[in-house]
């Protein structure tokens, strides 16, 4: 999808008027946040469990070469085929090649973040063949042309009543009369419509979440089975993943699974956690005739050794979504690209560059909850910052900006002149409030007051107040 | 696709400083030892904590004195669920001599999109999660997981271990390798992407009975 991410502000601004919107917003913050942290509460060893997690992450990218090679050669030993792809066109042309030579008309998908990176529907579409979403979720925007505006909860963004009429306006037939008002009735509307899809599908494509370099498994986690029926009813099986997914073992992965679905959705462990391993077997009954792993980099091997290293940790749990101020304001779409929220202002800018992300690293107050509450320790805020210091180390931040930060680096260095300046300023603001305290309003400050006083300065300026203290005792 | 392999894992190898593309003793080690994490701890017996799960995630259980009593359970939830006699189940050892009733249409094969109730025989189970582990094989076809709107599966209580790690453990004892398919599977089918409200069925089944065998 064409990013506009550099449009943030407009977006925001679009979002935060959208009364639908706030009204699906305010639904989903806080069941998420509760869930969550009930999870963690009922699990004493989450701290010690966290910990390994961040260590298995960086043990396994410390040797991310090694691990891919062997997960690669366990696939293929187990009849299986590892495409590898540097670039989005790369990953989409092993797909098509794959689909072309199974003779391929219809395929069903299972939810899948590189999927959306890469944009592969977009491909498939072009190329003539029809992909169905079968994540509920993922159903839904498909058929209201939208991208996700969630990592895992990709429809959050919908009402019932929106998710309603997109179904009664593509349903819809003469006769076809099923009542579509209650979360059950449009539950059992898209698992009828999506059931015969399955069956007729000719390819499956799935995400991995992890991939063992131990038996060369993909897993992948959900709680809808879509996933498991779209990777065992079509001949053929196409996972897609992104190359900072391998972890060393089994044992490894059972770790990072009781980290991740506590993040999520504050299940301890989803309905469906399945780990494929090659096509079927000769006396197997069922499942895929051919197997194959679509490996994209798309960036992620020049994060290795980075400044964004740690990015490479993220097991796209949600929670930093979840938790942040701005993305529960705004939601997902104002981010105007794949991935939002804190994770998505860090990656955004390195996948469709500084120049069209650079309003995302900005839109923070860099509280640093997504930090605290991220299971890999990721450190968010920091790597934030590191965007923003690039911004304007290439000359992208805007000129008010570069004007403003230039008018405060010049009182910086002259303490005297701060000094002067900051007085001057507390007494003129004291003055101009009237001894009420606060402003109403405020020349250059109207989107402060516009919702809010600003309060008038107290008492001199800190340094002033320093001085006070110390001579005081 | 060769270029872009050796592309990536030369840009790898470059970034992280390693010389040789021979797998590093930690690798080797690592790959080796599967080293355990934390594994959480939890004082009920396996099958209390088992079973207290299982009912946590909506899924609901029969307890079975021996496998004579296999009908009279499949018999009783057809009942309760007000099903007709036609079931599809596996063709596995354990359900292979079951005498089922004559005028019971049974079928040991695969699914397929129109069956009503399935019923399969579970690997293992993890006590931690609530979790029935089923790999996918002649005997246990995968697509009996995951179509029928019922799905039973067998249970015997032996085949209880506490941890996924100690599932792994078992799989690679008895079987050396992973089948296509491990299917870990904790509770009926679900959904929370209309308006976060959880609803049971989405795709697979709406629900999960298990049939736990004693002894």
């Amino acid at each position: 999808m064409k990013p506009s991410s550099h449009a943030f502000a407009e977006n925001a601004r679009r979002a935060l008027h959208d009364a639908t919107l706030q009204q699906a917003l305010a639904k989903a913050g806080v069941g998420f946040v509760d869930k969550r942290r009930g999870a963690i509460a009922g699990l004493p060893e989450f701290e010690a469990l966290r910990e390994a997690g961040r260590a298995i992450k960086d043990h396994s990218l410390a040797n991310l070469d090694h691990y891919l090679a062997r997960f690669e050669q366990q696939v293929t030993a187990g009849g299986g085929q590892v495409h590898w792809a540097e670039t989005p066109a790369q990953a989409c042309a092993a797909v098509l090649d794959i689909c072309q030579q199974a003779g391929a008309r219809m395929i069903a998908k299972g939810k899948s973040m590189v999927g959306e990176e890469i944009a592969v529907n977009d491909a498939l579409e072009a190329a003539g063949y029809e992909v169905v979403e079968t994540d509920l979720g993922e159903y839904i925007i498909q058929i209201a042309h939208e991208p996700p505006s969630h990592i895992i909860a990709p429809a959050v963004h919908k009402t019932r009543g929106q998710i309603a009429a997109l179904f009664e306006a593509l349903h819809h037939r003469p006769g076809l009369t099923r009542p579509l008002e209650t979360v059950p009735q449009i539950v059992d509307e898209a698992r009828q419509i999506l059931r015969d899809k399955f069956l007729a599908a000719d390819v499956g494509i799935t995400g991995a979440n992890f991939l063992i370099a131990e038996t060369g498994s993909t897993v992948i986690v959900t709680n809808e089975g879509n996933g498991d029926l779209s990777a065992t009813l079509p001949r053929v099986h196409i996972v897609l993943a992104s190359i900072e997914k391998a972890v060393p073992t089994l044992e490894d992965a059972s770790v990072l699974l009781r980290l991740l679905a506590r993040s999520a959705t504050g299940q301890e462990i989803t309905s469906y956690t399945t780990f494929f391993t090659g096509p079927r077997r000769a006396d197997d009954l069922d499942g895929p005739e051919e197997f194959h792993v679509v490996l994209v980099d798309n960036g992620r091997s020049q994060m290795l050794g980075g400044a964004y290293h740690e990015m490479l940790r993220c097991i796209r749990c949600g929670a930093c979504l979840n938790h942040c101020p701005v993305y529960g304001a705004v939601g997902g779409h104002a981010y105007g690209w794949v991935y939002p929220g804190p994770m998505g202002a860090v990656l955004t800018p390195l996948m469709v560059g500084l120049k069209e992300g650079r309003p995302l690293p900005n839109a923070s107050t860099l509280c640093g909850r997504c930090e605290a509450v991220c299971p890999m320790s990721i450190p968010l805020p920091k790597m934030l910052r590191e965007h923003r210091r690039r911004e304007f180390v290439q000359g992208l931040t805007p000129p008010r900006g570069r004007w403003a930060l230039a008018a405060w680096a010049y009182g910086a260095r002259r303490p005297w002149l701060y000094r002067k300046l900051g007085r001057w300023m507390v007494a003129m603001l004291k003055l101009m409030s009237g001894g009420r305290g606060r402003f109403r309003s405020l020349p250059f400050a109207g989107a402060w007051t516009a919702a809010r006083d600003l309060p008038a300065p107290q008492g001199g300026t800190f340094m002033d107040q320093w001085q006070r203290r110390k001579h005081h005792g | 696709m060769v270029d872009a392999r050796a592309a990536i894992l030369g840009r790898l190898a470059k970034a992280l400083r390693h010389d040789t593309a021979a797998d590093a003793p930690a690798v080797v080690q690592r790959l080796n030892e599967k080293a355990r994490g934390p594994q959480p701890q939890w004082p009920e017996s396996m099958r209390e904590r088992f079973l207290a799960k299982l009912a946590k995630v909506s899924a609901t259980h029969a307890e079975l004195g021996s496998r004579a009593e296999i009908v009279q359970a499949v018999g009783a939830y057809l009942a309760a669920q007000n099903l007709p006699n036609h079931l599809t189940a596996a063709p596995h050892s354990l359900l292979n001599e079951v005498a089922w009733p004559n005028d019971w249409r049974l079928e040991q094969r695969r699914a397929r999109g129109e069956d009503r109730l399935g019923l399969a025989v579970a690997f293992c189970a993890i006590a931690e999660t609530g979790s029935l582990m089923l790999l996918a094989g002649p005997d246990s076809p995968t697509t009996l997981n995951f179509l029928p709107d019922d799905f039973l599966c067998l249970l015997p209580e032996s085949r209880i271990v506490p941890r996924m790690e100690d599932a792994w453990a078992l799989l690679r004892q008895e079987r050396g390798a992973m089948p296509r398919a491990a299917n870990i599977v904790t509770g009926p089918s679900r959904t929370a992407d209309v308006e976060q409200t959880i609803q049971l069925g989405a795709h697979g089944p709406r629900r999960l009975h298990v049939l736990l065998l004693r002894g």
